[in-house]
């Protein structure tokens, strides 16, 4: 008797977590989603009807004057999706060479400056000299503003990321390394033709992230690409194209629409989704290598 | 012998020649820049013959009561962002792990993750898409339903709660991460004997899986606490806008505050007095913080 109505209890608190479960759940998940699906739609509305009704997440005047008039000038969108990609390959390419290197080198037990190296570049994220010197350094000392490589340099390496491939190696057995040494390969060597071939997903992950701080970079680019250079990153054109009235006015002459015509809403949001439309489009089928990066490097360092 | 070390180990050390000279432009060298909190700038004299005024800087920043204003947003919104962030990252991730169907999991968990992945830009954008004035869906939702449009950026006390839900929005799935894989190397053998003892699911989350997260818990709790003086510019500076002065009063933290006496008012030596202020405190509450970890769990200490 006491066995049933105990399982009878254990049933329904069972039933409430899951109703519980998969309703949260499903509501956050569709509350992370229909945000892009409002921007989608928005961007496939008529001006029109966006001022009679608002934004939406299904279009009521369907149209995709929008996207055109974003490609009507096509030389600006062509030229940031031309950088982002440049800027994105380049900095990943030698952001992860970078990265992996030291965090193989800064694990090696036998490596005697290994902790004050690592230390050294820790420190980094404990003290900094803030946004001023930054600045004055990038602009006056190093005179890279309207360079590209304002935007690729700083972006290279992060002490996160270091620490994270640090993990990632610290899995490998130093018994390698050192039957490496024992058949006479250098340092360098053991590392090219050893470590990283067993490191892949780790490479993967790493270079995700690397990649996709590229592709999102646009505080840099704002605080040294000015309007002189004439393609921005792409994230930094979307941000003119919602904030400067000059990009709208510019983008009218171009495409020969008058001021007042210009789709100036469903504009931004088209923007957006080509800015965006990548990222989302290869997401699903790289977010386990970010996931693996988290559960590695975050909770030990 | 010294020299002798660093020659047997020089291919170690050139690998880690880059990184070293990197961090050395990018990160030591703006450092001793900070001198500029101490003098008052001015273009033409440049850093070494502006004239030296102490902490004049600072006592400007006291008396006017910018600096305790903006501590006391960064702070604030830093605290709001980490015990709500944690305990939704907690709550999602022990869901997560309730959900038997794998299908339903897996495409929940895609979905949540993404808003992690998208730019602080298009996050803006997204906000201006439920809270404009004109075309907002806040508002068409509100005039349908019979009630007045909300004017949202010209009334900065409702600022404090669209920042929270913003970043919760963006991070709680991706953070629930740690926590999932934390719920993961529970043993479940021990889920097994309880529930074979009788407990049910509530029990199990309270008194299983709970007491499990809590070591966990703690230690994010301290690491994030480390960086409470620092604040996320890129989600202040796109949400609120770049000059919505009228936002200010409740959305200016440290960041956004430096930014713009850099880029508008070229006032370099307040922005620099700002940063070493934030710097020395941050510095100060990481080694506090840190401390506190290796007092409570030795092997979890950074340093």
């Amino acid at each position: 008797m006491e066995q049933i109505s105990r399982s009878i209890r254990s049933s329904v608190s069972e039933r409430l977590v899951r109703i519980v479960g998969y309703g949260f759940i499903g509501a956050f998940a569709l509350a992370c989603v229909l945000p892009f699906v409002l921007v989608l739609g928005t961007s496939l509305t008529s001006e029109r009807s966006i001022q009679s009704n608002g934004f939406n997440f299904w279009p009521k005047d369907f149209t995709v004057f929008a996207y055109r008039i974003v490609f009507e000038n096509p030389n600006l969108v062509i030229g940031a999706y031309f950088v982002t990609i440049a800027l994105t390959v380049l900095g990943t390419a030698i952001g992860l060479f970078l990265v992996a290197m030291t965090g193989y080198a800064l694990q090696r037990p036998d490596f005697p400056y290994r902790n004050r190296i690592s230390f050294y570049i820790y420190f980094t994220t404990l003290f900094s000299g803030g946004l001023v010197p930054f600045y004055l350094l990038m602009t006056q000392y190093l005179s890279l503003k309207n360079n590209y490589l304002s935007v690729l340099l700083p972006g290279l390496l992060t002490p996160f990321l270091i620490i994270m491939m640090k993990a990632f190696v610290q899995s490998i057995p130093h018994a390698i390394t050192e039957s490496a040494k024992i058949d006479g390969a250098g340092d360098f060597m053991i590392f090219r033709k050893l470590i990283l071939p067993m490191t892949t997903p780790a490479l993967a992950t790493i270079g995700l992230f690397i990649a996709l701080g590229y592709w999102n970079e646009w505080y840099n680019a704002m605080l040294f690409l000015t309007s002189d250079v004439e393609y921005r990153p792409l994230q930094l054109f979307l941000y003119n194209v919602i904030t400067r009235a000059d990009f709208i006015r510019n983008s009218s002459a171009a495409s020969n629409v008058p001021l007042r015509d210009m789709p100036l809403e469903s504009m931004k949001m088209a923007t957006a989704i080509v800015a965006t439309g990548p990222v989302i489009l290869f997401y699903p089928f790289v977010q386990r290598y970010f996931i693996k990066g988290l559960t590695v490097g975050a909770v030990k360092g | 012998m010294r020299l002798q070390r660093l020659w047997t180990n020089r291919t170690l050390l050139l690998m880690c020649l880059p990184a070293i000279v990197f961090f050395l432009i990018f990160a030591y060298l703006p450092m001793p820049g900070l001198y500029l909190a101490f003098i008052k700038y001015n273009y033409t004299d440049g850093i070494f013959r502006s004239p030296f005024v102490g902490w004049e800087n600072f006592r400007f920043l006291v008396i006017n009561g910018d600096l305790a204003r903006l501590t006391i947003n960064t702070i604030l919104y830093n605290l709001a962002f980490i015990l709500i962030g944690n305990a939704l990252q907690v709550f999602v991730a022990v869901l997560l792990n309730e959900l038997r169907r794998k299908w339903f999991k897996k495409i929940a968990q895609t979905f949540l993750f993404l808003p992690y992945f998208i730019s602080a830009v298009l996050i803006g954008l997204i906000a201006y898409n439920f809270l404009s004035y004109d075309y907002g869906v806040l508002n068409s939702f509100l005039v349908s339903v019979g009630l007045d449009p909300v004017k949202t950026y010209s009334n900065p006390n409702i600022w404090p709660f669209i920042i929270v839900i913003v970043y919760l929005w963006q991070t709680t799935g991706y953070g629930s991460i740690i926590y999932f894989a934390a719920i993961m190397g529970l043993d479940h053998e021990i889920v097994e004997a309880a529930e074979i003892d009788g407990a049910n699911a509530l029990q199990r989350i309270v008194y299983i899986v709970l007491p499990w997260l809590k070591p966990t818990f703690i230690i994010l709790l301290l690491f994030s606490l480390g960086g409470v003086l620092k604040g996320n510019f890129g989600l202040f500076y796109n949400l609120v806008g770049a000059n919505n002065t009228m936002l200010y009063p409740t959305t200016d933290i440290i960041e956004t505050y430096v930014f713009r006496t850099l880029m508008n008012n070229f006032n370099f030596s307040t922005g620099s007095a700002v940063s070493l202020y934030q710097s020395v405190f941050g510095f100060v509450i990481v080694v506090t913080c840190n401390w506190v970890v290796r007092k409570t769990s030795p092997d979890h200490s950074l340093f």
